[in-house]
């Protein structure tokens, strides 16, 4: 049977992919958000996964607006690195679960979510900036592999932050439906506030933020009545993102319970994390 | 149901009426996660935004790299992105021009500036 042992909602702010490829994990202004993931990872290796779902956002690298799903879940043995015009991160291609995916699929779609089956899926950081921190890669691959959920969190009109949360519940029916033995953690990634056009260019609010992880950890049933309106006013308008975290939550029982929590602010995106172990 | 977005001050919406009118510009930014098209943007910038029918109006604000224009005109974001990185604008080089601020203005109104 599948089983979700772990739930982490975290951000997935570009700059942290060049940061960690240039190896600035020990510079002051980066020290803060890479020493968060040491104990994150240390409680990930006694957890031993089988595959990570990632519910993240292409930033127009894998799907231009010209036809934009509003979910998009990836069915394939491997995920490409996708070049979102600044070149590609020196990382291994991603490693998929087919038949975990194809078993989500059908239940996804049984369970009245339309999704968007991906067969061929580039990655980019929306997806690799979270990955990379919980599940470092080295030459030779990923420790897990991986079913990418792709969210349209950019062109309004967006699922709501309830869709969201109701998305991630079947998710847990479908991941207890499937027969091998599979641990599976889920992470909800984006956020936490920030806003990066406009003259409110640079917007954050840590009110807002703590309290979002505050909700999401006593008051998620709460917290996934939400709107757009209401996050995009006090958060910034990109910080809409946060609806993805809903679906991480979403997928998690009642015997959830918080494991690390962190937050750092240091340029224009409050960079939250927040973990969770179920059972 | 549905409730439609109320305007935000100093916030632009990325809806479908916003993303059709900067649909030109979008297309070619999204051209732009191609190394190929990268470096025949560099080459020749008219005969790239000739390529993609860009407007005048359009073409002026890629020449004048007006990013806070570019927002207006229907240019996403995150596709503005690509034509920084394509042209040597950081995202918070770009911002600091849509703040109507200078770049190191900018960086002083920050929690940890080195953190870029």
């Amino acid at each position: 049977m599948g089983r979700i042992v772990g739930g982490i909602g975290l951000s997935h702010v570009p700059s942290v992919g060049p940061a960690y490829d240039r190896g600035k994990q020990q510079d002051p202004a980066w020290k803060p958000l890479f020493d968060a993931y040491v104990p994150v990872r240390s409680w990930l290796e006694k957890l031993k996964p089988d595959v990570a779902i990632v519910v993240y956002n292409d930033h127009v690298a894998e799907f231009p607006f010209d036809k934009y799903p509003t979910f998009a879940l990836g069915a394939a043995d491997e995920y490409a690195i996708a070049d979102e015009g600044f070149g590609t991160r020196p990382l291994p291609a991603v490693q998929g679960d087919a038949d975990f995916s194809d078993h989500l699929c059908e239940q996804l779609i049984q369970a009245e979510f339309d999704l968007t089956v991906c067969q061929e899926m580039g990655v980019e950081h929306g997806f690799l900036v979270p990955m990379n921190l919980c599940f470092p890669s080295t030459a030779s691959g990923w420790p897990v592999r991986s079913v990418p959920l792709q969210v349209n969190v950019v062109q309004h009109p967006l699922p709501t932050a309830r869709r969201c949360y109701k998305l991630g519940q079947a998710i847990r029916r479908a991941a207890e439906n499937y027969s091998p033995d599979l641990k599976i953690v889920i992470l909800g990634t984006g956020g936490m506030s920030h806003q990066l056009q406009g003259k409110r260019f640079g917007f954050m609010n840590e009110k807002f933020d703590q309290w979002f992880m505050d909700e999401l950890e006593k008051n998620p049933e709460g917290l996934a009545e939400i709107s757009h309106q209401k996050i995009m006013e006090e958060a910034g308008a990109e910080a809409v993102e946060l609806i993805m975290w809903l679906t991480m939550r979403g997928a998690l029982s009642k015997k959830a319970r918080r494991v690390h929590r962190h937050y750092y602010a240091p340029m224009t995106t409050g960079m939250g994390l927040i973990t969770f172990e179920d059972q | 149901m549905g409730h439609a977005l109320k305007p935000i001050p100093d916030t632009s919406i990325f809806d479908l009426r916003l993303s059709r009118r900067g649909r030109r510009l979008n297309k070619m930014c999204e051209a732009l996660c191609s190394p190929t098209e990268r470096e025949a943007f560099k080459q020749n910038e008219e005969a790239f935004m000739e390529r993609f029918s860009l407007s005048e109006h359009e073409k002026n604000l890629i020449r004048k790299r007006d990013f806070k224009g570019l927002i207006e005109a229907g240019m996403n974001i995150y596709a503005m992105l690509k034509v920084g990185s394509a042209t040597g604008n950081s995202l918070y080089r770009m911002g600091a021009q849509m703040r109507g601020e200078s770049y190191e203005e900018f960086l002083k109104t920050r929690n940890i500036s080195g953190a870029v």
